[in-house]
């Protein structure tokens, strides 16, 4: 027992909800203490997430951190917390952008400042939470409490059209989650009629869900599924997320494409492929397809967009695409490049918003044919998008291209999948990124500067490269040396693969 | 025997004081109504304390007692006393007693002239008819009860009889509840006809051991359902509902939502649980209709609970006033515990209870913010409350907080009810109807949300400022503290409404 230890879980997740609380002490009129004082919680938060990082040991199976409390005793439901090496990365993930993200609305958010970080703060709870929890209740009001500073973020700072926007994402994501919610249930129910108590309990459940009637199995999963779907967002799900993006501030945007979409290839992995391995694999082929559905369709879709934050967003779907194909394609290849493949999306797509809200600011427009020529301009800036689209693209040394490789290597031998033709057609999904993007870059960058607005562009100031800076230093990182995030969830991700499928397990070739 | 019934009456009594009390409230308040016309604070003063003595009367009463009055023949009488029914009946009283504290600052009430005196007794006579609703256990005494209680809130409905629409409210719930009771009582005649009896218990009794030809059975039973439907606002008997509680002062569209719909469930639950089913049995499974097995009445309140919950939330779509969309959203709510009557087992009906426990605390809360935003806005219209999250921001945030938890949302109060809930049906293999169940929840997300849309994601320019008294602040964190404590720590509802679903002779 290691008391210590053990809290630092609950204590990095339930942080930023204390900080919350205690902004709200805070005189609206002091909009720069409310900044630091939430940079500094949120700060502290990922420092915390730093000790779990170092003290999870990575040649140990099952989770780490647990900590359980009895809850509701008459229904066995517990606050029942811990991590593997899958939500280590994310949760880091979640920590990490967060400041950077409150460090970008130092100028963007004049409104409501306090209540705009205060539902900041209570998102990274909720984020934390859902990666964190155990148990399925709780990892359900995670999931769901979430929803609504997010909406509050989007319909409250968002663009025109913000309203339309809060309210379908709020729709969408609920129709999905409450069916998951019935699923949850009838796992508790069928708990009951094999152990005799009910429980939600996520490594109860495991033991027992595939004992279920083929058919019940099946219709579980497909509430689950749908519910991580919808947030992904598998294509045809994924009508929502334009919308949202477009109309979320940057910061919301941010957190949406960088954390709360991996919440939903995060379900997949975690719980769709362990509760019912059986279905996964049957499954896969259809799930894989809509995966690469995703990738080419996002692709195409991009292709087209005036709006350089709508073409982010469609590429999104392309890219999540590669991380459900991953999943589905069930080795450990294509399983871990799912998983540094979510890292991926997080830091590069962030930061293109993170780049694009910086423009829109300046120029209040986002259009694509609103600019050109202006690398003499802004070089800084030019250099930066430079990098984040390459990154993006999947250029070798940089970040994208070690998951995307890692997915497509994985899918090409996938046992599961059994076909070269998946690994064939999500390839095409690597060079419509790179048309899409570079083509955007070279109409927004280069050619003459025609347009008399940008002719006095400021460049990034010290504090945009500064939060840009990290993210920059992390998809080099992560494009030269992976095998530090790597080796956390080699034997996470090998071990939820052996409890789908023992035989077809391939070990990793060092 | 006449001593031997006399006896009872006397040692009846004893168990019947939460009543007593009640009755005692009614004279009282008649009394004083005559002599202190003017004083503003005694009247409601009178009817708290008379509630409160009435909620301590009732936890110090013993736990379980049946057939009180008993009188000739037999010694099966008119009324129980179970943790059933006091679950009810502690229900009721939060609920009246809610409603005196937001009369108080209710600007409807106090201007509504000097008839106020008939307010207050009118609401203690209300509250004595739905005690009494939750206990009996004879078809004469239910129907007299009922009565009581209908007779009550028209009158109450129609408080405000100055204003037009309070007026119309008035006759509507009149004529619809006119008819709703009329075939109550037909249906009633008719089982007494069958019978020979009013006690549910003997009814039960014959039913099971007579051959007795089921299509008269069937009818009677509709129309008792029928008529309890109306008082629980049960599609399609629900017609009334968004005319009288627009109409209606607010105060009492809020004690018709919660406490009336309560005791029309207490009533629905015992009286067909009783008659209908073998109530020597410990255990019900599912689908237990031991009588009239013939007939398949889970799927039917299946089907009316799917029409209830689907209708209300459907209409409720397309209200722009406030409280209109609430009196929709009740009809809703109401479909959403008739599901859990369905199972008829007693996880269904503790998950009436939860759910129960927990409505009152949100419908109330919404009801009471609703109510003193309307005071100093002079509207209900969705329209009119934009930007007020920012003017009022306690209220803003207390009312979206109330209406999340209405929609079912972790973590608040809401979430918990429905889990439960969807729970049961999910535990009895009614799995489809916890799907429509959660799809109506998506539905009424929708039109909640349009208020929290109106209050925060938009902006006006309108004054509006708002200086809550202390008194409000406490009514209003009194609802909204257990709405968010009970999200998280809900232990102790829990276990109250197990103790609650022994009904006497189960």
């Amino acid at each position: 027992m290691m008391p210590m230890k053990n809290y630092i879980l609950t204590l990095t997740i339930f942080l930023p909800l204390i900080g919350a609380v205690l902004l709200l002490f805070i005189n609206n009129e002091k909009k720069n203490l409310l900044r630091y004082f939430s940079l500094i919680i949120s700060v502290i938060t990922f420092i915390l997430s730093l000790g779990l990082f170092f003290g999870y040991r990575d040649n140990q199976v099952g989770f780490q951190f647990v900590t359980k409390f009895e809850w509701i005793k008459s229904l066995n439901i517990s606050y029942h917390i811990g991590i593997d090496g899958i939500s280590l990365l994310l949760i880091l993930l979640t920590t990490f952008l967060t400041p950077i993200t409150i460090l970008s609305t130092w100028e963007s958010i004049q409104t409501k400042v306090k209540e705009f970080l205060f539902f900041f703060l209570v998102l990274e709870t909720g984020m934390i939470g859902v990666f964190a929890s155990l148990d399925l209740f709780l990892f359900y009001i995670f999931w769901e409490a979430m929803l609504i500073p997010m909406y509050f973020i989007i319909g409250i700072w968002g663009g025109e059209n913000r309203i339309y926007a809060a309210i379908k994402f709020f729709l969408y994501t609920m129709f999905g989650s409450l069916l998951m919610l019935v699923a949850i249930i009838a796992l508790g129910v069928s708990a009951m009629n094999q152990l005799g108590y009910f429980t939600t309990d996520y490594t109860v459940l495991k033991t027992i869900s595939s004992n279920l009637l083929y058919s019940t199995q099946l219709l579980m999963f497909l509430a689950f599924a749908l519910s991580f779907a919808i947030k992904v967002p598998v294509f045809p799900f994924h009508t929502w997320l334009p919308d949202a993006h477009v109309e979320a501030p940057t910061a919301g945007s941010v957190i949406l494409a960088g954390v709360l979409l991996k919440m939903g290839t995060y379900g997949l992995l975690r719980f769709c492929l362990t509760l019912f391995p059986q279905i996964s694999i049957d499954l896969a082929p259809y799930l894989s397809v809509l995966g690469i559905i995703g990738i080419i369709y996002g692709a195409l879709v991009s292709m087209v967009q005036p709006d350089m934050k709508k073409l982010i967003a469609y590429s999104s779907v392309s890219h999540l695409g590669f991380v459900v194909l991953g999943i589905f394609a069930m080795t450990i290849e294509s399983a871990q490049g799912a998983l540094i493949q979510m890292i991926n999306h997080g830091l590069s797509t962030g930061a293109l918003f993170l780049l694009v809200g910086m423009i829109y600011d300046r120029r209040h427009t986002r259009l694509i044919s609103e600019f050109g020529g202006i690398a003499k301009v802004v070089p800084i800036y030019s250099t930066i998008l430079l990098i984040v689209s390459l990154s993006s693209i999947g250029l070798p040394g940089l970040n994208g291209f070690i998951g995307e490789f890692l997915i497509l290597i994985g899918t090409f031998k996938s046992s599961v999948l059994n076909s070269y033709w998946y690994a064939a057609f999500a390839a095409t999904g690597v060079i419509f990124a790179a048309v899409y993007l570079l083509w955007m870059y070279q109409r927004v960058v280069f050619g003459k500067l025609e347009n008399q607005h940008n002719k006095d562009l400021k460049d990034l100031n010290s504090r945009e490269i500064g939060l840009l800076l990290p993210i920059l230093l992390l998809i080099v990182w992560i494009g030269i040396y992976p095998s530090t995030f790597l080796n956390k969830s080699e034997l996470s991700i090998k071990n939820i693969l052996k409890e789908v499928n023992p035989t077809k397990v391939e070990l990793i070739k060092k | 025997m006449e001593n031997n019934s006399i006896q009872n009456i006397l040692e009846s009594l004893n168990y019947f004081t939460p009543e007593l009390a009640l009755m005692l409230t009614f004279f009282v308040l008649l009394l004083v109504d005559l002599f202190f016309r003017k004083s503003k604070y005694l009247l409601p003063a009178i009817s708290l304390v008379g509630f409160i003595v009435s909620g301590y009367l009732l936890v110090y009463t013993p736990d379980v007692k049946g057939f009180l009055f008993s009188t000739g023949m037999t010694n099966i009488g008119l009324y129980v006393i179970d943790p059933f029914s006091f679950f009810f009946k502690i229900l009721i009283l939060l609920a009246m007693i809610y409603t005196i504290l937001f009369s108080l600052s209710s600007k409807e009430i106090n201007e509504a002239g000097g008839n106020r005196g008939e307010y207050y007794v009118l609401l203690s006579s209300f509250a004595l008819g739905m005690f009494l609703l939750t206990s009996t256990i004879d078809l004469l005494l239910m129907y007299l009860s009922f009565e009581l209680v209908s007779l009550s809130s028209y009158i109450l409905a129609g408080f405000t009889r100055n204003v037009k629409r309070s007026a119309e409210a008035s006759l509507k719930y009149i004529i619809f509840g006119a008819v709703a009771s009329g075939a109550m009582l037909y249906g009633i005649s008719i089982l007494y006809g069958l019978t020979g009896t009013t006690n549910l218990y003997l009814i039960n009794f014959y039913l099971s051991n007579q051959n007795i030809e089921s299509l008269p059975l069937v009818i009677a039973g509709l129309l008792i359902i029928g008529g309890i439907g109306f008082k629980i606002s049960m599609a399609p008997f629900h017609f009334w509902t968004p005319d009288v509680y627009e109409g209606a002062p607010i105060t009492i569209t809020a004690v018709l939502s919660v406490a009336s719909k309560a005791a029309g469930f207490a009533l629905l639950i015992r009286s067909l649980k009783i008659m209908f089913i073998d109530y020597t049995a410990t255990n019900l499974q599912s689908s237990a209709w031991a009588i009239l097995s013939q007939f398949k009445w889970n799927e039917l309140i299946a089907g009316l609970a799917v029409l209830t919950m689907t209708l209300g939330n459907l209409a409720a779509l397309w209200q722009s006033n406030l409280k209109r969309m609430l009196a929709y959203s009740s009809i809703a709510h109401a479909g959403y515990m008739l599901t859990g009557f369905v199972i008829l087992d007693n996880q269904g009906i503790m998950a009436i209870l939860i759910y129960f426990f927990i409505y009152l605390f949100m419908n109330l809360g919404a009801f009471f913010v609703v109510m003193l935003i309307a005071d100093k806005l002079g509207s209900e219209e969705m329209e009119d409350y934009t930007g007020l999250g920012y003017k009022a921001p306690f209220l803003g945030v207390s009312l979206t907080i109330f209406l999340i938890s209405l929609t079912g949302i972790p973590p608040t109060a809401g979430f918990v009810a429905k889990l439960y809930l969807f729970g049961a049906l999910i535990k009895a293999k009614w799995i489809w109807l916890a799907v429509i169940g959660v799809l109506n929840s998506v539905i009424s997300l929708y039109y909640y949300l349009k208020v929290v849309k109106n209050m925060f994601l938009r902006e006006s320019e309108i004054e509006y400022s708002h200086n809550l008294g202390h008194g409000n602040l406490l009514i209003t964190l009194s609802l909204l503290i257990p709405t968010l404590l009970f999200g998280i720590y809900f232990k102790p509802i829990i276990e109250f409404a197990e103790q609650s679903v022994r009904i006497f002779g189960f």
